[in-house]
């Protein structure tokens, strides 16, 4: 993937990883687009041919259906131009596919303060067996264990639907993936 | 004694190209097979939206028709790049052809054209569009005859019970066969499979619950099962008759294989569903519907698409 450049500049690089910091999820705010994982890789490409670099950023979707990806991918070329920064390449890579593992520890703390339980860094939910209670997930509001899956598919792709049985307030859980 | 080769617009190849090319395209056929299934699956099971029996359950379907669409994409954009690359080849050899024969010779074949079908039924979208393949193209601007999709995927969505049991016969076996999927080597079909496998798992998961929820459920809604599967198991015996495209080296196996594990992996959910002498009495046995795989469509398809493709057919290259 980097045959192609002639070199690679880290502190660039470095400026790059924090301007996308600053751009957040489309449908979770509180997260940006490192928060969530979904960066792969950061490339700074020089052409011969042109007096500025370009920079090649490597996504990966959530969901294979997920309609923010194209809001994120806008908003990522949005932001780096904004800073200046031209020749602008985002693609996309399927594998390796992504898994709630690449939500940062400050990506999952942030979306507890947001409401919206984090995933469980054990995918025990994904097993294939039938009405399988999923693990205890933890109401983000009152930190409560007792809490029931009211379907395991909810308001985006990414989050399945949950009640407090102590607060009786519904949530979301971002779920295992 | 005249070499080995073929000769296509007056110009000779060298067997391994010819071999190549077929390849790639059988391999496209497969993509656009694979994408098909998943788009038009997608398109019946958004029409719960709004239906559903409760809020829930309305939303997860509709989420299941989301990941559906978002696999479709994925095996489209991937057809499209071997399409294109099909014709610049194409492109190219017409071009070496005009230059050494010098005579006028028939164009090379709009990428459009090349993705399947019988050339006469192009005429139409080829006209409007010879531009590049795009996964909107190929989605909005076949026809019925070049869609390779699963007959069971077309059928009219039915009551929940229907619904219900498609999704769960089509989970269980795109489950097996992503499994399959994500040992070929190639790379990017491999990486769809790896991607889309997570998702059927939630999908299988959530349609068994369903299955056995209905089946073991009141007398009407067990009655409402075994209709359902009356209507559906005919069209259960496609998924794994191959088509000519469905060879081993293009699919990394072979499709017949995967019949004994989805009736196993079917059987079990029945039998706790108080669905099991119905599948023990008709595994293996009944008239299999076939065609779809090879754009022999039901009555039903070229409604679905003149619904789902009217806007770009009316309003060509339409954007939001």
């Amino acid at each position: 993937m980097n045959q192609g450049d002639t070199y690679i500049n880290l502190t660039e690089k470095e400026k790059i990883w924090a301007v996308l910091q600053t751009v957040p999820d489309p449908e979770v705010p509180v997260l940006s687009v490192i928060d969530l994982g979904i960066i792969r890789d950061v490339i700074i490409t020089s052409d011969a041919y042109s007096p500025c670099n370009g920079v090649k950023i490597v996504i990966t979707p959530t969901y294979s259906g997920c309609p923010a990806m194209d809001a994120i991918s806008f908003d990522i070329r949005l932001k780096l131009a904004e800073h200046g920064y031209k020749n602008i390449a985002i693609t996309t890579l399927l594998s390796p596919a992504w898994t709630t593992d690449w939500i940062s520890e400050a990506g999952k703390k942030k979306l507890k303060a947001y409401g919206i339980a984090p995933p469980h860094t054990k995918q025990i939910v994904c097993d294939t067996r039938l009405f399988a209670e999923a693990e205890a997930i933890q109401c983000p509001l009152c930190d409560s264990y007792h809490t029931k899956l009211i379907s395991r598919f909810g308001s985006t792709p990414c989050k399945s639907l949950y009640q407090c049985n102590e607060c009786q307030e519904p949530f979301d859980y971002f779920k295992c993936h | 004694m005249e070499t080995l080769g073929f000769a296509i617009n007056n110009k000779k190849y060298p067997v391994e190209d010819i071999s190549a090319n077929l390849f790639v395209r059988e391999k496209v056929d497969f993509l656009l097979h694979l994408a098909d299934t998943n788009l038009i699956l997608a398109q019946r099971n958004a029409g719960w939206c709004g239906h559903g029996p409760i809020l829930e359950q309305d939303i997860a379907i509709t989420n299941i028709s989301l990941d559906l669409l978002g696999q479709a994409r994925n095996f489209y954009q991937y057809a499209a790049l071997l399409l294109n690359q099909l014709a610049a080849n194409a492109m190219s050899n017409a071009t070496l052809n005009f230059q050494e024969s010098g005579t006028g010779i028939r164009q090379a074949p709009s990428p459009l054209e090349m993705s399947g079908g019988e050339v006469t039924e192009f005429q139409d979208s080829l006209e409007k569009h010879p531009a590049e393949v795009t996964e909107d193209t190929l989605a909005y601007l076949r026809t019925e005859r070049e869609f390779k999709n699963l007959l069971i995927t077309e059928l009219p969505r039915g009551d929940w019970a229907q619904n219900i049991l498609r999704q769960f016969f089509c989970s269980a076996y795109q489950f097996l066969l992503y499994e399959q999927l994500i040992k070929t080597d190639d790379v990017q079909l491999a990486a769809i499979a790896e991607k889309s496998i997570k998702e059927v798992t939630y999908h299988l998961k959530w349609t068994s619950e369903w299955v056995i929820r209905l089946g073991d459920g009141t007398s009407e809604s067990h009655q409402r099962m075994l209709t359902a599967f009356g209507e559906l198991w005919p069209y259960t015996g496609e998924f794994f008759m191959p088509a000519g495209y469905e060879k081993k080296d293009i699919t990394a196996v072979d499709t017949t294989s995967l019949n004994q594990p989805w009736i196993d992996r079917v059987t079990v959910v029945f039998k706790e569903a108080t669905l099991g002498p119905i599948i023990s009495s008709m595994a293996g046995a009944g008239f299999m519907q076939s065609g779809g795989k090879n754009g022999i469509h039901t009555e039903h398809m070229g409604i679905l698409l003149a619904e789902m493709q009217y806007l770009q057919r009316t309003y060509p290259g339409a954007n939001w």
